[in-house]
């Protein structure tokens, strides 16, 4: 008999080395005796048989036993370096052993290796740092006691170098210390439970823990099959259990026997202005113009006033734009600012008469948001676009143009229900409830369009849409 | 008054516990050696579990519970007398990052009310998020529960940063949605996760230059529908559950059985929760995603279109198809094997391998790991047949739990 010693540290390496060792040698199973710790124990009948290196011969085993031998050294259970070698020593004549799932052997091993797995990642999900005090070198330092059921920190502490490598940590159990400092990872061995300083953040943690727990459904086998007892002495939050469950049924019935409480006063006012009464009195300008000027009154950050469309009553066609802007907002009147000014020098070139049509937008709100003194443009969202509609929508039923103009994507979107492809459907007409659509782009693009040429072939083209709109609206 | 940190981390919290999802999963790998804080390695870690049996993997807050909006099922709702709370940006990155450096999460789960506008409370969503990923270089998992209504080019913005984007279609049908939520538009939710369906697919093809474009919801989309508040029965739900998953290429769809609510509005019954209807929903779920059953038939027994309480799915399913059995273990087909009850996806492929090197026997079976109290009735095995069990009349009595004598009072 022949006993071979493995270190507390370095385990794995050490069985392999010692297991590949023997199997060249061809020690049988049964003549050794496998031993770990720090103490090296001697047998009575025996001498500790060190691998001699020089026998090493290359072996070939199969990957999935070398993966699976790496996790199962871990396990506590003492006769695991034993079962590998016996499994080894089987693998020798039948590699395919290895995929034969339902060999008793290997059935135990995988069971061992799915409880070092297990181990491991609890490790990682329930060891808890405390912040210690910042050491010299400007990094932060953290400091966790953990118990693990198995030998798992030195195969798991790889998983923490790579999670917090811009700390310096240290994980003490009580077989082994890892100690994480620059971006390397040290092992010694084990202590006592240490005295760890009091963190702060932990009081928050457990306030966390305490709120998100739902005591309408409790289901305290679910929480202990994944969250052991075992684990809990060492986790600030799980202190709190036992208050949570014995509290969770009476805090039910107090939701249950609580009468439905009035709802603050709040509510009504901001529910109201949600929803709105939609409808006009009646059907005509002056009471849309009167609703305008009254959801104005009262105005939220970051939006201006209603800004309706101008023009005559009984004009033949309707151009719609995208949205007030700054200029628009001050005037009270649409098409003032930059785009509006080149819009109406393109459209006088094109021939198209301002004056004859009536203006509007598709969102009637200058949008935006306060930088310094400025209020920056803010483009409008879908629900914004929807409310714009509703004002769009009595415009037309009270305008009732023969041909419309969708200047831009947002116009689009109002008129047709998608503002996909726009420069796809540009100077195209398409049919809308409304009537005949002709799509093109917004004045404000050119505008801001940084090449000199594309700019001007651009313009080009937008002249050559309002003169083809121009000529439909001379036709209608 | 001022609430402490402490203050608002409890209303907060215990205003998102009604979020399902915790999950931290299923993103690109990476981790902190090069720099920042924290990894995702694949598969997510759950730090803790609540007495209420789910896990704690993320941060789950919202960033305020003020809201404009009156759902019924919503603690938050305008009409709630719910004490009010708001975290500013800075305080979510703090909490977030200390309680990360503590190993307490996998990461953050943000979501919020809808305040004055949704573009502004999306934008501090996103602040967020950017904030964490580009000063603190943050690696962990963030989860943004998106607001439909916020402009386009947020949501894009805030799936460049997030693992995964969510966004609640909160009942099953849009009748409901619209009884319950009045504010809320199943169409606009619908178009918001077409959106980031479509930037998602974007984000995966390689420009003409070869470049690939930066990741987009790495972890996909997800949503969560609540369970047992309207009529709708089981049918209907897996049905759109089966939608989402095809139109959306959702991730997941989460099942929230409907709890009662502090301080709840006078639309919704107090009951407990139909936590079993929860569980079989999730099992039914769990059998269209990974057991090639179809909604249909799996409620296709039941007349009123709901599940079994008493009994699992995949068996009720099989009392229900048994001349469909007994499967013979040795020689049958991989997608039949998957419909024995007792056998799941891993048990399945044990078999497969183990098969080619034995005959397997009934003691392999138990070995392998299935479970043979549930699979016996449908399979043979060398040694092994069940002879008249399968059709046997009594044979759903074996399963289904002993009736139960009423409470008198």
């Amino acid at each position: 008999m022949q006993t071979v010693h493995l270190p507390m540290i370095g385990t794995d390496i050490a069985w392999r080395d010692a297991a590949r060792a023997h199997l060249a040698q061809g020690t049988p199973p049964e003549a050794l005796l496998w031993t770990h710790g720090d103490a090296p124990q001697t047998d009575l009948f025996g001498a500790t048989a060190a691998p001699n290196p020089a026998m090493v011969t290359p072996l070939t085993v199969p990957k999935p036993f070398v993966d699976l031998s790496r996790r199962v050294v871990w396990h506590s259970d003492p006769e695991r370096f034993a079962r590998l070698y016996a499994f080894l020593w089987r693998l020798r004549d039948r590699p395919a052993l290895m995929r034969d799932t339902a060999d008793p052997d290997l059935i135990r091993l995988n069971g061992m290796e799915k409880n070092v797995r297990r181990c491991a990642h609890k490790m990682k999900a329930f060891v808890r740092f405390r912040d210690i005090a910042q050491g010299t070198t400007g990094r932060r330092r953290f400091a966790a006691w953990f118990e693990p059921t198995h030998f798992t920190l030195e195969p798991t502490s790889p998983f923490f170098a790579r999670r917090f490598a811009d700390m310096d940590w240290v994980i003490a159990t009580p077989h082994v210390t890892a100690r994480h400092e620059n971006g390397r990872v040290t092992f010694a061995p084990g202590q006592a439970k240490p005295d760890l300083p009091e963190d702060g953040a932990e009081q928050l943690w457990e306030t966390y823990f305490c709120n998100i727990f739902n005591p309408a459904r409790v289901k305290i086998s679910a929480m202990q099959s994944e969250m052991p007892r075992k684990y809990w002495k060492n986790m600030p939050e799980a202190k709190h259990i036992p208050a949570l469950i014995a509290g969770a049924e009476a805090r039910v019935r107090e939701m249950a026997e609580t009468a439905p409480t009035l709802p603050p006063l709040r509510a009504a006012r901001v529910l109201d202005r949600l929803h709105q009464p939609r409808d006009l009195p009646e059907l005509s300008f002056d009471a849309m113009r009167a609703r305008a000027e009254e959801a104005s009154r009262d105005l939220p950050e970051g939006y201006g006033r209603i800004i309706l469309g101008e023009g005559p009553q009984t004009a033949q066609v309707m151009i719609v734009g995208e949205q007030p802007g700054d200029h628009e907002d001050q005037a009270g009147r649409p098409f003032v600012g930059p785009a509006g000014q080149l819009f109406d020098r393109i459209a006088a070139e094109a021939g198209l008469d301002r004056t004859g049509a009536y203006v509007t937008n598709a969102v009637k709100q200058f949008k935006f948001r306060r930088q310094g003194k400025r209020r920056i443009h803010m483009p409008p969202n879908r629900t914004e676009i929807e409310h714009g509609r509703w004002w769009l929508d009595l415009e037309l039923q009270l305008v009732h143009p023969k041909m419309i103009l969708s200047m831009g994507a947002t116009a689009l979107q109002a008129l047709t229900g998608s503002r996909d492809g726009l420069l796809k459907r540009r100077g195209q007409i398409e049919a809308t409830p409304y009537g005949p659509v002709l799509v093109t782009v917004h004045p404000s693009y050119l505008l801001r369009l940084p090449d000199r040429v594309r700019q001007e072939d651009e313009t080009a083209l937008y002249r050559n849409d309002l003169a083809v709109f121009a000529g439909m609206a001379a036709a209608a | 008054m001022t609430l402490t940190l402490t203050e608002k981390l409890a209303i907060l919290s215990d205003a998102a516990r009604y979020d399902a999802s915790c999950a931290s999963s299923g993103t690109t790998r990476r981790d902190s050696t090069k720099g920042g804080l924290g990894s995702t390695e694949g598969s997510g870690i759950c730090h803790a579990y609540a007495p209420d049996g789910r896990c704690i993997s993320l941060l789950k807050i919202l960033m305020t519970n003020f809201c404009i909006y009156d759902c019924a099922y919503c603690v938050n709702r305008v009409s709630s007398n719910t004490k009010r709370a708001r975290f500013t940006p800075d305080e979510v990155v703090t909490l977030t990052l200390e309680f990360y450096r503590r190993n307490y999460i996998e990461g953050l789960f943000l979501s919020s009310g809808i305040i004055r506008s949704p573009d502004a409370t999306m934008e501090d969503m996103v602040q967020i998020a950017r904030s964490l990923r580009q000063d603190h270089g943050f690696k962990g998992y963030i989860h943004l529960k998106t607001i439909p209504d916020a402009t386009q080019e947020l949501i894009d913005e805030a799936g460049l940063y997030a693992d995964r984007l969510s966004i609640n279609v909160e009942l099953p049908t849009e009748h409901a949605v619209q009884t319950y939520a009045p504010e809320k538009s199943p169409a606009t939710i619908r178009g918001a996760m077409a959106r980031v369906k479509t930037r998602r697919t974007l984000s995966k093809d390689k420009t003409h230059t070869g470049k690939r474009p930066p990741k987009f919801a790495p972890a996909g989309q997800s949503t969560q529908m609540i369970v047992g508040a309207d009529g709708s029965n089981d049918q209907t739900i897996l049905g759109q559950s089966t939608r989402l998953y095809g139109d959306y290429g959702l991730r997941r769809v989460y099942y929230s059985a409907f709890s009662p609510i502090p301080d709840s509005s006078a639309k919704l019954p107090l009951i407990q929760p139909p936590l079993i209807r929860e569980h079989r929903l999730y099992q039914a779920d769990w059998l269209m995603r990974f057991y090639g059953f179809s909604a249909t038939e799996i409620t296709a027994a039941r007349p009123d279109g709901n599940l079994d309480l008493q009994l699992d799915p995949k068996l009720a399913w099989a009392l229900e198809n048994r001349h469909l059995f007994p499967v013979p273990v040795q020689t049958a087909e991989k997608q039949l094997l998957l419909r024995v009850p007792g056998f799941g996806t891993r048990t399945v492929q044990r078999i497969l391998t183990a098969r080619r090197h034995r005959t397997l026997a009934y003691e392999d079976l138990t070995r392998i790991g299935a479970n043979l109290k549930n699979a016996r009735p449908f399979i043979t095995l060398r040694h092994w047949s069940p002879g008249a069990l399968t059709d046997s009349a009594d044979l759903r009595a074996r399963f289904a739990p002993p009736p139960e004598q009423l409470s008198l009072f």
